[in-house]
């Protein structure tokens, strides 16, 4: 009987059925349409018209989109470090089993679970000009306040403090969890040795959890690459373009514009830059788990 | 001997670093507090100057207006069918793929786990123009099943739900296999029964999700009573700050945000091993 429950049958697949026509309609035909979509002239009236790489050539040469690239990648080198960083910090602070570490802990992760929406709306309320807390804060401190969201150098800034308030519990819960699974005698060793905690944190917390660390790094590098909303409404990309990012290049040039071949192109681009990325990730955690074993 | 009270807590954090961490979790609650004291002052009031904050009177009027205002409440409830309808349906479409994908031989089975693993390196960018072209196709776009659709096609739920039928003994099947259950039977009685808090832990993800999504429902719902309320949020965001006032602003977000924050008070537990088991798998 168990026999006949392990053989391999067609009639089994028809589980997967449901799952994999949605997967093939709504993931697989869209990707591979999306390619042929950016190797194309659109007319938003329907038909298509075959220009080979053009679109590359034109996204490639756009001063916008070079703008957009460079905006992201000063993006992710800033807010992924601070990140990785600060979510370290926080998880060896509150890596305890007390009521008080278990609050802050849930505190920070929190604004986690919050839209883009909320997200933004708490910040512009925060930062606008004269009113806003930040505002208040420099007045009260004597500074000159600052048009957080409208200054060139500041907004990209201001984007990226409200997306490390959004996103700083993730980094946290992992390496938290790497945390807890160091293995307790190695502590013991260190305690029996007298270590400072200086040393117990260089030689041994740190050096156990490198993997997680690159983990932790990798996966915000993926998900910061793809900035869009924070910056589409609290700045709108500006002023003067200096703080859009390539995901909103991408949807202002297809669904503002409706240059559809173009955007499309823009977006294999950074789907290419994603999938690099992603792949790192899958080749890191691979080894973690060699390591691990 | 000191050595042998030791603790690997003690060597790992201590009270300083805990009270620092403390005062960043004040900074981090700042914004959400002056938020919500916004949201309980009258807007008249906020025009003079927002130290008035600070000080009574405190008013539920703000609130008061959103509930009257019933495009408000009815972004809420799109929002709630979009989640709702994408919550069962990516539950239903996983646990069932979930099941084969662990549980049964058919042909080509790895072959299609590795393609649908490949599904869960696809960005939403590299599908969204596409998607919506072939929405524009089937007229779909302001619906709420073309709201549903589009993240129904996530792996993450798949991948998930194979690794928790993966984690159930075999013994359980085969005890039902001898009283000679079909392959149905002993999916829907024997074993999803069993899966119940992963169902928990990646229902209560999926409805995160489909309740924050953005982007989508962004350029699908153009018309404002198809608007989710992430959107319609983002909507009244355009005329910041000008027309509705500060306080009706601030009583939005916080309006907004009571479903997940409810969700996230109850099931905090899940919610942090689906978030960071899908980041680490």
């Amino acid at each position: 009987m168990a026999e006949s429950y392990r053989r391999s049958r067609w009639t089994n697949g028809l589980f997967v059925v449901p799952y994999l026509s949605v997967f093939l309609t709504l993931l697989v035909f869209p990707l591979g349409w999306g390619i042929w979509l950016s190797l194309n002239k659109v007319d938003l009236f329907g038909g298509e018209r075959f220009i080979g790489l053009k679109n590359y050539a034109r996204v490639l040469s756009d001063p916008i989109f070079g703008q957009a690239v460079k905006n992201t990648l000063i993006f992710v080198g800033v807010s992924v470090p601070t990140l990785v960083i600060l979510g370290l910090f926080l998880a060896l602070a509150l890596n305890k089993t007390s009521k008080g570490s278990s609050f802050l802990r849930g505190l920070f992760f929190a604004s986690s679970i919050l839209s883009v929406t909320i997200v933004t709306l708490i910040w512009r309320i925060v930062f606008i000009p004269n009113d806003g807390l930040m505002s208040l804060i420099f007045e009260f401190f004597g500074w000159q306040p600052i048009g957080f969201l409208s200054t060139t150098g500041w907004s990209l800034f201001s984007v990226g403090v409200a997306t490390v308030w959004w996103c700083i519990g993730l980094p946290m819960m992992l390496f938290l969890a790497a945390l807890q699974q160091i293995p307790k005698d190695l502590y013991e060793a260190a305690a029996l040795d007298n270590a400072s905690r200086w040393r117990v944190l260089t030689r041994i917390t740190l050096p156990s959890i490198k993997s997680t660390i690159m983990l932790v790094a990798i996966i915000q590098v993926v998900m910061q690459f793809q900035l869009f909303g924070q910056a589409q409404l609290m700045t709108n990309g500006g002023p003067a373009g200096s703080s859009r990012p390539i995901v909103m290049y991408i949807y202002e040039v297809g669904f503002l514009r409706w240059d559809i071949g173009l955007g499309a192109a823009a977006s294999q681009i950074l789907f290419l830059i994603i999938l690099c990325a992603a792949m790192l990730q899958y080749w890191v955690s691979t080894r973690k788990e060699e390591v691990d074993a | 001997m000191k050595a042998f009270n030791y603790s690997p807590e003690h060597l790992t954090s201590n009270r300083q670093l805990f009270w620092i961490a403390a005062v960043l979790g004040v900074i981090m609650m700042a914004p959400v507090a002056w938020i919500i004291g916004l949201s309980l002052k009258d807007n008249a009031e906020l025009l003079r100057g927002t130290e008035a904050v600070f000080s009574f009177p405190y008013t539920l009027l703000n609130y008061a207006n959103i509930l009257e205002s019933s495009s408000v409440f009815g972004w809420f409830m799109n929002s709630m069918i979009v989640a709702v309808g994408q919550t069962v349906g990516v539950l239903l479409l996983s646990s069932l793929a979930g099941y084969a994908f662990a549980r049964l031989e058919f042909p080509f089975r790895k072959t299609l786990f590795i393609i649908v693993l490949f599904g869960l390196a696809v960005p939403e960018q590299a599908v969204i123009i596409a998607r919506h072209q072939m929405f524009n196709w089937f007229d779909l776009h302001n619906t709420h099943i073309g709201l549903i659709l589009p993240n129904l096609s996530s792996a993450f739920g798949v991948f998930l739900m194979t690794q928790f039928f993966r984690a159930i003994p075999k013994e359980i099947d085969e005890a039902a296999m001898l009283d000679n259950a079909s392959t149905f039977r002993i999916f829907w009685k024997v074993l999803l029964p069993l899966t119940l808090p992963a169902q928990a832990t990646l229902g209560i993800f999926t409805f995160l999700q489909a309740w924050n999504d953005y982007w989508w429902p962004l350029i699908s719902a153009t018309k404002s009573d198809m608007y989710t309320l992430t959107i319609g949020i983002a909507s009244s965001q355009t005329n910041f700050a000008q027309s509705e006032g500060l306080g009706f602003l601030g009583a939005q977000a916080v309006f907004a945000s009571l479903p997940v924050v409810i969700v996230y008070i109850f099931f905090q537990r899940h919610i942090v091993t689906a978030v960071s088991g899908g980041a680490v798998k």
